[in-house]
């Protein structure tokens, strides 16, 4: 492997890792926070890759805006979305047993798929990266690398270094990093618990919707892209910790490694590299490398 | 006492002699769609005694289905019909190494991590027989003839013949229940509950509650691996689809619609889905609507989960508790 392969693979590794930790981070902050396995997470991608598909025409003809205006309509309608969601279905499964959260989760996987395939269809979809971003840069003599994927990892390191002034600096933060570590604490402090509940969910729910919507020029958008997303996701979060934002960042970067090169050096046994890849961390430390907070 | 026994024991002689009679009465369709219920209903018996028995939630449990299935498939020779004898037991043992191996390494998690990794390690499972090429990858892989159990020149059980089979599988599902029955009696059933109750207060008991979960772990495997090998012999072809995690899903599922916590509800709970299914994919019914049929479903789910925790099973005592108030004490 010569020196531009290996870069490329590289970025290429930088880019999934980022992308996975979008999804996961949402996911690893409601499991720590609210106590709730969401099977639907991956439903999130999968609804934010098609909202960049089915807004961005409909963005171009009235708003005379592209990608970009499709993006901020999404991320404004997933916000919505999952503060909704949280209060008509999530919000009944706090003092719920695990399986219960995990069959209305399932339920509501089947239900977000079906709708998806009654309104937009079974077909596989392009979506358009904007112009100025969808040429190529050269890397040493015959390699070149889409600049789209150069933004995307821009955006996500953007959107991670966000998400972590907001943890580390703000009063909402101090509360969902005090939540991660101690729920029933932060309740008897006289924090609104409840409010606090429908921040994180739709905070979760708008970063696996961004994730998707950045995602879509280059992943295509098809059915049960979502599914896919959420068991690496869960592989990401047991890898990780728990509600451990750092730990989700960690083993996104390990799982993008892992995946990108296994992909590469031994393509026979790329779907499962990273599943030997969690089982090993799990002989090592059970409880995930890093602690919630 | 007697009477409970009666209340018990009447139900399944009832349920048994009414599944002993269908093929004699229901048309081709229905016997075929009542076996593949049956074979439903051991699957999902097998996983009761994880989420009912132990209060391990398993999202992965069609890994076990489906491996079996592969074997089962894998070990099948081209022409001539293997032997039930040694058939069954290669894939159990098969089946219960990989339930060890899986459980082994799943049972030092707990909670939902337990959940997600089980769902991995199905997921891993299902990469390897869809990205390797002996099983055929994701065109799966056929089974040309079916097995025989024949001692010396007498066949006694040829799984070619419809109403054989049908019999066969009666007789299995039988045997699991009646096995899993004797095991919630038994002390090592205790455990599994005592377990399920409170882990720590077992553990401070004096019992190392590890190697009980594993065992349950792996015998639970080792059932789904019956529900596999029927699975497999039924259908004549197996696909990775068998181990995705779709399936994990619908197994858990019919134990909640029968009622988690008896060996009854998982039974029920395996018909109940079958009948939905059925139901939700009628055009008769529902016409061009049909193939969505997987949306009807969801929301069964959901509206299953908000408003009949118990399942089925559960019902009665839960409208009974509903309408009659609890009298207050003193």
């Amino acid at each position: 492997m010569d020196f531009a392969v290996f870069l490329v693979q590289c970025l290429n590794a930088l880019q999934y890792g980022l992308l996975l930790f979008l999804v996961a981070s949402g996911l690893t902050l409601i499991f720590g926070i609210l106590g709730v396995i969401n099977l639907a997470h991956g439903s999130f991608y999968m609804i934010g890759a098609y909202l960049a598909y089915a807004l961005a025409p409909w963005a171009a003809q009235y708003l005379g805006g592209g990608f970009f205006t499709a993006l901020a309509i999404g991320l404004v309608l997933s916000v919505v979305f999952g503060y909704l969601l949280e209060w008509g279905f999530i919000s009944y499964l706090y003092q719920r047993e695990h399986l219960q959260q995990v069959l209305m989760t399932y339920g509501l996987i089947l239900v977000f798929e079906e709708l998806r395939s009654i309104l937009v269809g079974d077909d596989v979809h392009g979506v358009a990266a904007p112009a100025w971003l969808a040429g190529s840069v050269q890397l040493g003599s015959v390699m070149t690398y889409p600049v789209y994927r150069l933004f995307m990892s821009g955006v996500c390191i953007l959107v991670g270094l966000a998400l972590y002034a907001v943890i580390a600096r703000t009063r909402i933060g101090m509360a969902i990093r005090a939540g991660a570590s101690n729920r029933e604490m932060v309740q008897s402090l006289g924090v609104d618990i409840r409010l606090l509940y429908r921040i994180v969910f739709a905070a979760g729910v708008a970063l696996a919707v961004f994730a998707g919507m950045i995602a879509s020029p280059v992943s295509s958008v098809y059915p049960g892209m979502g599914n896919q997303v959420l068991i690496i996701s869960f592989v990401v979060v047991v890898i990780g910790g728990i509600g451990s934002v750092r730990g989700a960042l960690f083993a996104s970067l390990l799982v993008g490694l892992v995946d990108t090169f296994g992909k590469v050096l031994i393509p026979q046994t790329a779907g499962i590299l990273v599943y030997v890849l969690m089982a090993a961390i799990l002989l090592w430390r059970p409880e995930g490398l890093f602690r919630a907070g | 006492m007697a009477d409970s026994f009666a209340a018990r024991v009447v139900p399944l002689v009832v349920a048994c002699a009414l599944l002993a009679a269908f093929p004699f009465v229901g048309g081709k369709f229905y016997v075929d769609l009542m076996l593949t219920t049956m074979i439903f209903a051991i699957f999902a018996l097998s996983l009761e005694l994880l989420v009912g028995r132990t209060g391990l939630v398993s999202f992965g449990h069609a890994a076990f289905f489906g491996i079996a299935a592969y074997v089962t498939a894998l070990l099948s020779p081209q022409s001539e019909s293997p032997s039930v004898l040694w058939l069954l037991p290669v894939v159990l043992v098969v089946t219960a190494l990989a339930a060890l191996a899986i459980g082994a390494l799943s049972l030092r998690t707990r909670g939902i991590y337990f959940i997600m990794v089980t769902l991995a390690f199905a997921q891993m499972a299902y990469f390897v027989f869809h990205d390797m090429k002996f099983a055929g990858g994701s065109d799966g892989r056929y089974l040309y003839v079916k097995p025989v159990l024949a001692l010396g020149p007498y066949t006694l059980v040829d799984f070619d013949r419809p109403l054989t089979f049908y019999f066969a599988t009666l007789a299995l599902l039988v045997l699991v229940y009646a096995l899993l029955a004797a095991i919630g009696r038994s002390r090592f059933g205790h455990a599994l509950s005592g377990i399920k109750a409170n882990e720590q207060r077992m553990r401070a008991a004096g019992f190392s509650t590890y190697p009980y979960k594993l065992a349950a772990f792996v015998l639970a495997g080792a059932l789904a691996g019956v529900a596999g090998f029927l699975y497999a012999v039924k259908d004549g072809y197996v696909n990775p689809e068998i181990l995705a995690w779709h399936q994990s899903g619908t197994v858990l599922l019919m134990l909640i619609l029968g009622g988690i916590g008896s060996l009854r509800g998982a039974v029920v709970g395996a018909f109940l889905f079958v009948v939905l299914k059925e139901l939700f994919q009628s055009e008769a019914l529902f016409g061009g609507f049909a193939k969505h049929w997987q949306l009807p479903l969801g929301l069964t789910i959901i509206a299953c989960v908000a408003l009949m925790p118990n399942g089925i099973i559960g019902l009665p005592s839960q409208l009974r508790r509903t309408r009659v108030p609890v009298p207050h004490a003193g």
